[in-house]
């Protein structure tokens, strides 16, 4: 058994799938150059109001309850790419049948998601979930079923054996309808050619008072191939439902984009955030229904380029989709700049693969608010980079451990308080310079893989140095070459005579590099006015000047 | 603790009466039953109470002597043997002050608590105030560094770093799952330490209260006042200095409080150079000031331990 999932007026589906706040209204989709702007697709409420096809703009504009929207090729790919994942999220035996239709074979899928009723319902509520309003058709073969998607609103399901009983009622119309919508796929001339075969037939049928499948199904094969040919015999063979062929399955490209093109451009993040929110359920609607999760989500805005609204932007060419390459979790932003707009790019690396678009949508606003586009808004397009889903089995005797999802919520709003750069944990460098080491991004799950606990009852305390940033300059008096009193102007309690001290430990290196450093350190006590404190004082051997670097606590 | 309850009531005027285990619970006569009996209903009520003690309505008062006794908390080792003697360990679920002068072993104290929760495979978290830690230290404290998510708050000013410690805190707290939160003062002025509300630690161990979190602060004086379970007072004795060679050469003594600079005596070798002396060791002393632990007042107990600088191994 086969089922197809069609989607009808699939233009307007696409927008619709944007901006479902238009369902309500009367809506027509428009394409060509200015200013021969002609109506190419509308809904059924514009229909009634007296909008058609191939109205010119102008004139479709005089209706006042009339909302026009440009057509969107990228909606158009981004919805055929939901559709196809509803159809996968039920078989890996998919056909991309044309842009607004999809066929599923489901054989063997009766065990795993009941009748074929059930199927098709499941498919039908999943296609919803996508943002799609599709007809759901079940038949014995992909052709039939094709057809009955056509031409029957809702689900419908053809028992095997009743193909032609259920296909009668049909105008045979519906036998012409893919070619007319293929007509971006097949060459100019072949389509031309289609198109004129296809009214031909129609013509033909329409002058033998042929109306239905019913009526073509019925006719004599040998007269009809006869005045026909082969067309006619295959029309007929689809009328009764009984042509045969295998389907040519297709692997579904794991890309998941979503992207809105904006009538007017946006300035300010709130309303940036609605549609971040709407952008985000999608993606994650269609990651869901590949069973799949995100570590990472690439935004992309396109900035209305205004004259002397971001000067520092740096020019890096036009950019391809994927061109958002960063080494770091939150990756700088980056502008390219391509005719009249520029592109603003932010990329969310997550610490491991998650589905939870709430999450999403904050951590995005988290980002976007410390790094803000800088002008306004006129595209938004999204991308996440799919991942399994994560396997882990909590146990009863784990270590307290923070929840991932909470925990990276955390740390982004902890690092719009303090910084980016200043949150995370420490990697020791291989240098015996002065603060020799680097932030990085904190990640628990991968720290408890270790498993090894130490014991550390049995160790004795290290002393800890308590580092002065920066580190604190000091004036130093000398008497007879001895280290004698220390003022630090700053640091107000870090003054005072030199009780005691060891030293000076000489250490430098990295002289093969513009950065060298030649130090040398000293271990005083320093009789405070009502205490005495052991800090570590530093003189630079390059420079000249003496710093307390820190205080032994 | 049912004090919703005893305020309506004793707002309403009415007596309590605590049921006792294994008695008959009866409901209370309606009003409209009391009225028929010819009486006054409020003299019918109060007789009803008095009389049966059986008042369903406050069947869920228990009384103060039935309170159940908190569940003392669970202790974990703060990592030095002789605190952990001294203490108990640190408790979880609450807040620990632990309080000194510059030099007095406090980040010590604080990088052994972390080596201890991080070797334990928690996760914890050093919200710096100041920006000090010294992460060469840590490491040879034994933190797994790994597991440490350090917070460094302090760029401008105290007052600016002591509001992104607060609100770093809250943020820390109410995401839970650490088991160790480590809030590091010491360096921030007493006046700064002293702007944060009383309200702001009450809410702190509101947030860690039934959390197998410890949270623990590290600050020059007690600024959190009766929040705290533990305080902890620390001073550094003297020095632990060794001959190059590693010949024990003597100690420096800080005087009998540590703080007074003119009771400090050294020992007539230290007339040696200078590069040819290493300092190996501080002797700390700690203090117990204050336990809300147990039920009981704790009386106030001190020891000294040995913290060995790094390359003294």
């Amino acid at each position: 058994m086969f089922a197809c999932i069609f989607v009808p007026n699939f233009p307007v589906a696409a927008v619709f799938r944007a901006e479902p706040e238009l369902r309500a209204r009367a809506v027509a989709i428009f394409e060509g150059t200015p200013p021969l702007e002609k109506v190419f697709a509308v809904n059924e409420s514009a229909s009634r109001a007296g909008i058609t096809p191939g109205m010119a703009k102008a004139q479709a504009e005089l209706c006042s309850e009339l909302t026009l929207r440009p057509r969107s090729l990228l909606q158009e790919s981004v919805a055929h790419a939901a559709l196809l994942d509803c159809a996968q999220s039920f078989s890996p035996c998919v056909e991309d049948a044309a842009a607004d239709m999809a066929l599923v074979d489901l054989e063997g899928m009766e065990s795993l998601f009941g009748s074929l009723l059930k199927i098709a319902h499941s498919l039908f509520r999943r296609a919803a979930d996508l943002g799609l309003d599709a007809n759901v058709a079940v038949a014995s073969n992909p052709d039939a079923a094709q057809l009955a998607a056509r031409g029957f609103t809702g689900v419908t399901v053809i028992p095997s054996g009743q193909e032609a009983e259920s296909l009668g009622s049909l105008p045979v119309e519906v036998l012409f309808a893919g070619w007319d919508e293929n007509k971006d796929r097949e060459g100019k001339k072949k389509e031309e050619g289609q198109r004129e075969k296809s009214a031909d037939l129609l013509a033909t049928l329409e002058r033998w008072g042929i109306r239905n499948l019913r009526a073509l199904a019925a006719l004599p094969e040998i007269a009809l191939s006869e005045r026909l040919g082969q067309e006619g015999l295959r029309l007929q063979q689809l009328a009764r439902g009984a042509a045969s062929r295998t389907l040519v399955p297709v692997e579904a490209p794991a890309v998941f984009e979503e992207a809105i093109e904006l009538e007017y451009p946006i300035v300010l993040l709130e309303p940036l955030a609605f549609l971040l929110n709407r952008l985000l359920d999608q993606v994650c609607a269609r990651l869901a229904a590949r069973a799949l999760n995100t570590q990472e989500l690439r935004l992309t805005l396109a900035l209305q380029n205004l004259a002397g609204v971001d000067p520092q932007l740096e020019t890096f060419g036009i950019p391809s989709e994927s061109d958002a390459l960063h080494n770091e979790a939150h990756a700088p932003a980056r502008h390219f700049i391509s005719g009249r707009q520029s592109q603003f790019c932010r990329t969310l690396r997550l610490p491991l693969p998650m589905l939870d678009a709430k999450l999403f949508l904050k951590l995005l606003q988290l980002d976007l608010n410390a790094h803000p586009p800088g002008a306004p808004i006129q595209k938004i397009h999204l991308a996440a980079e799919p991942a399994w889903p994560r396997s882990a089995q909590g146990g009863l005797f784990l270590p307290p451990s923070p929840e991932p999802e909470k925990l990276e919520l955390t740390l982004a709003r902890i690092a719009g308080l303090v910084g980016e750069p200043r949150v995370g944990s420490v990697e020791l460098l291989d240098t015996h310079r002065a603060e020799g080491f680097r932030m990085r991004r904190f990640t628990p799950e991968a720290a408890l893989k270790i498993d090894c606990q130490k014991a550390a009852e049995g160790k004795s305390a290290i002393a800890a140095l308590r580092l002065f940033r920066p580190l604190l300059r000091a004036t130093v008096t000398l008497e007879n070459g001895e280290l004698a009193r220390v003022v630090c102007l700053k640091k107000k309690e870090v003054q005072g005579n030199v009780l005691w001290k060891t030293g000076p430990w000489r250490s430098s290196g990295d002289w093969w590099e513009r950065e060298a450093w030649a130090r040398d350190e000293w271990d005083i006590a320093l009789q405070n006015a009502d205490s005495v404190a052991l800090y570590r004082l530093v003189h630079d051997l390059l420079g000249g000047s003496w710093f307390v670097e820190g205080t032994y606590d | 603790m049912s004090s919703a309850v005893v305020s309506t009531s004793a707002a309403q005027g009415r007596p309590f009466v605590f049921i006792e285990e294994g008695a008959e619970v009866c409901p209370a006569p309606s009003e409209a039953e009391l009225c028929t009996e010819g009486r006054p209903p409020q003299r019918a009520f109060s007789t009803s109470v008095f009389s049966t003690s059986k008042d369903a309505r406050l069947a869920g008062v228990t009384s103060a002597s039935q309170l159940a006794v908190r569940r003392a908390p669970e202790m974990v080792s703060s990592g030095v043997a002789a605190m952990d003697a001294l203490t108990g360990g640190l408790p979880r679920g609450c807040l620990t002050e632990i309080c000194g002068p510059a030099s007095s072993g406090r980040t010590t104290l604080l990088l052994a608590a972390l080596a201890a929760a991080t070797g334990r495979g928690e996760c914890s978290v050093l919200v710096d105030a100041s920006d000090a830690l010294d992460p060469q230290s840590a490491a040879a404290a034994g933190v797994e560094l790994d597991r440490l998510l350090w917070v460094r708050c302090g760029e401008n000013s105290p007052e600016k770093s002591l509001e992104q410690l607060l609100r770093a805190t809250d943020l820390l707290l109410e995401s839970g799952g650490f088991g160790l939160i480590a809030l590091d003062l010491g360096d921030l002025p007493e006046q700064a330490a002293r702007r944060i509300p009383l309200t702001t630690w009450f809410r702190f161990r509101r947030a860690v209260e039934h959390t197998p979190t410890v949270l623990l602060a590290v600050e020059r004086q007690s600024i959190a006042g009766s929040c705290s379970s533990l305080l902890v007072k620390l001073g550094l004795v003297k020095l632990g200095l060794v001959k190059l060679g590693l010949v024990k050469l003597g100690v420096m003594r800080m005087g009998e409080s540590g703080n007074r600079a003119n009771e400090t005596s050294m020992d007539s070798q230290f007339a040696l150079p200078t590069h040819a002396q290493l300092l190996t060791e501080l002797e700390i002393t700690a203090e117990l000031v204050r336990s809300r632990l147990d039920r009981k007042p704790v009386r106030s107990a001190e020891i000294t331990f040995a913290s060995k600088t790094a390359w003294a191994g």
